[in-house]
């Protein structure tokens, strides 16, 4: 026992000293809005993550802070990082935006990475999103086709333009296949709250809603909707969340796709960059065709038709000849925004702040 | 047979040591969990509660850190420890904490970019307004009639935090921020900003503030006879009734005080280290300060030394998680075990252990 501790010391104290010979490894840290163990979210930017060790081996340490709440204490946590000596510091969540340029100021050999935001202030700070309207407009096609009550619904985290994007996706690609669906919104004000998120589901499920999309974190609202038996189905959100393929007793679960975050390529070219010396300042945007929204396995619950064209969509979007986004289409005032083959602008969908029409509500503000 | 035999007085040496053992408690149990975690335990144990006051690398940053975190956290539960010294319960600062920062930051916005000096007094008093009359509201339904002052509290809460939403995303909104939630910055601007007042001490207003009213809850609790009222309505309403106390001015008084304070506390957070109003503004000090209350002892000295403890632990546990790779989910279970601790040794201060049989009385 004894003569084993001793000899994990000696080999501890080795790799210490090789370590301290060797260059020093570019450091990757990454702060979490949630817990790892949200199945969504953050648990995706850690697969992120963790890909960069994979790829980098003794090259990058990575490190991390989970559930790191947005305001004073992203400030402290990201200053903390940085004399840590963090190299790069990819803050994941929208309300880190002001802390991360904040820090950034106060740290300019280091380099930021701040998520869904649009705020670059310092030369050292990038901003990253993933185009996630490709896969609402995917779930959108199925959600038209499957349901059967004509009542499809969109569980909303905050009236943003991110949101507001993926719910006009769902919706205009649902009515596509399906003019006669409704859609039901659901404001819960929460990225994660699996309470919060199940209440809302059930609300939607008993107004007679059969498919529910999620813009929220967590797989609460998948695990409502296995409790209806088959009756209503959803959709993994940022994660693939495939335990919720196949209920407990093997009987086809409520999950059938999934809209997969996939932010490895990205941390992986970006944690390269500072290793190379490359890295410089940008605005990241990227969607299918890059690899970061991928949609998770169909399965056999969806119709092989449906499932065929849910495809054909998918690898149009990947190949470029489809934007979710082209007229001819109409905001929910009747006014008229996209003429007939025209296709939305990058600066129209980040400031989208109306609903397309036939969406018979309001975004609350 | 081991049973409890209540002591005729608290006893004193009790009263001073169980924050020691509690403390001592957790280092040996969360020490424990943090082995089983494959983390070594000494390691773990100095990150907490070393490293942030000594380490050369972070020290220097942490340590006024600690006043940053630990002001709001004190200022909320030096007026809830009034409150519940009279026995009544004020649950919900943490709504009367975002309400103090909405309407603060409100009456500041209204004059943006005006820079008069009267700008930051104005939003100071405006956010303890706004923080006492939230509170007013479960005084006002408790008074007239009757209701649960701890469930309408808790309640407000929840309205707090969905009034908190609306106006970030609507009133509130910064007009430049392209369509996305959250108000102007006020670190952009210097008439409203509540700077640290000398460079790289964390010392800001809001922590003079919790100074103050440490000092304040003090002479009100031992020199004032409305702190006489108030610890008499707590340790024995009939009597108090008979003096002469007021009860309704008693409810309106420390419902009040924890409300402006914790209003305070939101309005310095949201000039000072927060920046802005936003959708997830408020990160639960009205309800840590709760715990910092009792941790305290319901004693403004205590209460001092206890939010200073409960900072330290959380800049600790953040240096624990990314140092040491602990989840985030640990460090909450040890402050989880702080808490514990001292509640349960604190059975010692009013009760002794016989061991044998026990006597009829």
């Amino acid at each position: 026992m004894k003569r084993r501790t001793l000899l994990a010391s000696a080999a501890l104290a080795a790799t210490l000293g090789t370590a301290a010979f060797a260059q020093d490894p570019t450091k990757a840290c990454f702060v979490y809005v949630g817990p790892i163990g949200d199945g969504g979210w953050t648990y995706q930017h850690h697969q992120g993550a963790l890909a960069v060790k994979e790829e980098f081996g003794d090259a990058v340490e990575i490190a991390w802070q989970e559930s790191v709440p947005e305001g004073a204490d992203a400030e402290r946590v990201m200053t903390q990082m940085a004399l840590s000596g963090c190299d790069i510091i990819f803050t994941t969540s929208f309300g880190y935006m002001d802390a991360t340029n904040a820090v950034a100021a106060k740290f300019p050999d280091i380099k930021f990475e701040h998520a869904t935001g649009y705020k670059r202030e310092h030369p050292n700070v990038s901003s990253y999103n993933a185009r996630f309207y490709e896969g609402r407009a995917v779930v959108g096609h199925i959600a038209g086709s499957m349901t059967k009550t004509n009542k499809i619904g969109y569980l909303a985290s905050f009236p943003i333009p991110e949101v507001v994007m993926g719910i006009n996706a769902y919706y205009l690609h649902a009515q596509k296949v399906n003019p006669d669906v409704e859609l039901v919104v659901t404001w819960v004000y929460t990225w994660f709250d699996p309470a919060k998120e199940a209440d809302a589901a059930r609300a939607m499920i008993d107004q007679g809603v059969d498919v529910i999309t999620a813009h929220t974190d967590s797989t609460a609202p998948l695990a409502e909707a296995a409790k209806e038996g088959g009756a209503v189905i959803g959709f993994g959100q940022a994660s693939d969340m495939a335990p919720f393929a196949t209920n407990d007793d093997g009987t086809p679960g409520p999950r059938v796709t999934s809209i997969i975050d996939e932010w490895s390529p990205y941390y992986v070219k970006r944690v390269k960059a500072v290793i190379d010396g490359t890295w410089e300042q940008i605005d990241s945007w990227s969607g299918m065709p890059e690899g970061e929204v991928v949609m998770g396995e169909m399965t056999d619950v969806i119709p092989e038709n449906v499932r065929q064209e849910a495809q054909g969509m998918i690898d149009a979007i990947t190949g470029g000849t489809y934007h979710p986004f082209t007229g001819p289409i109409n905001k929910a005032d009747g006014s008229a925004w996209l003429a007939d083959g025209e296709v939305a602008s990058d600066g129209d969908l980040l400031s989208m702040d109306f609903y397309i029409e036939g969406i018979d509500a309001e975004i609350p503000n | 047979m081991i049973h409890l035999e209540r002591r005729p007085q608290p006893s004193r040496l009790w009263t001073a040591t169980t924050p020691l053992i509690a403390v001592v408690l957790t280092m040996i149990v969360g020490g424990t969990m943090f082995a089983a975690l494959g983390t070594d335990p000494f390691e773990a144990i100095r990150t907490i509660f070393w490293d942030p006051l000594f380490n050369t690398q972070f020290a220097g940053f942490t340590r006024p850190q600690l006043l940053v975190k630990a002001g709001p956290l004190i200022l909320i539960a030096i007026g809830l420890s009034i409150g519940f010294r009279a026995g009544i319960w004020n649950i919900g600062a943490e709504g009367q904490y975002i309400m103090g920062a909405i309407c603060g930051a409100a009456a500041g916005l209204a004059l943006y970019p005006s820079e008069s000096p009267l700008i930051f007094p104005l939003m100071i008093l405006a956010g303890g307004l706004g923080g006492w009359a939230w509170a007013a509201i479960p005084a006002v339904l408790k008074t007239r009639f009757g209701t649960n002052e701890i469930l309408v509290s808790l309640m407000l809460v929840y309205v707090a935090e969905n009034v908190l939403a609306s106006v970030s995303s609507g009133l509130l909104r910064n007009p430049e921020g392209m369509g996305f939630p959250g108000s102007r910055n006020f670190k952009e601007w210097d008439a409203a900003h509540n700077a640290e007042i000398v460079a790289g001490t964390g010392m800001h207003w809001g922590v003079v503030f919790a100074f103050i009213a440490v000092i304040a809850a003090y002479v009100l609790l031992t020199r004032h006879i409305q702190g006489f009222n108030i610890r008499l309505t707590g340790e024995a309403p009939r009597a108090a009734r008979f003096s002469g106390v007021n009860p309704a001015r008693i409810i309106f008084l420390c419902l009040g005080i924890s409300g402006a304070l914790a209003g305070l506390a939101g309005l310095f957070e949201v000039t000072g280290p927060a920046g802005q109003i936003s959708i997830d503004f408020n990160s639960g000090y009205g309800f840590t300060a709760i715990i910092v209350a009792f941790l305290g002892r319901l004693n403004p000295i205590g209460i001092l030394l206890a939010g200073l403890l409960m900072a330290l632990t959380y800049i600790g546990g953040e240096l624990a998680q990314l140092m040491l790779g602990l989840p985030g989910a640990s460090i909450q279970l040890f402050q989880g075990m702080l808490l514990f601790f001292l509640l349960a040794t604190d059975v010692f201060t009013n009760y002794r252990v016989r061991f044998g049989r026990s006597e009829v009385a």
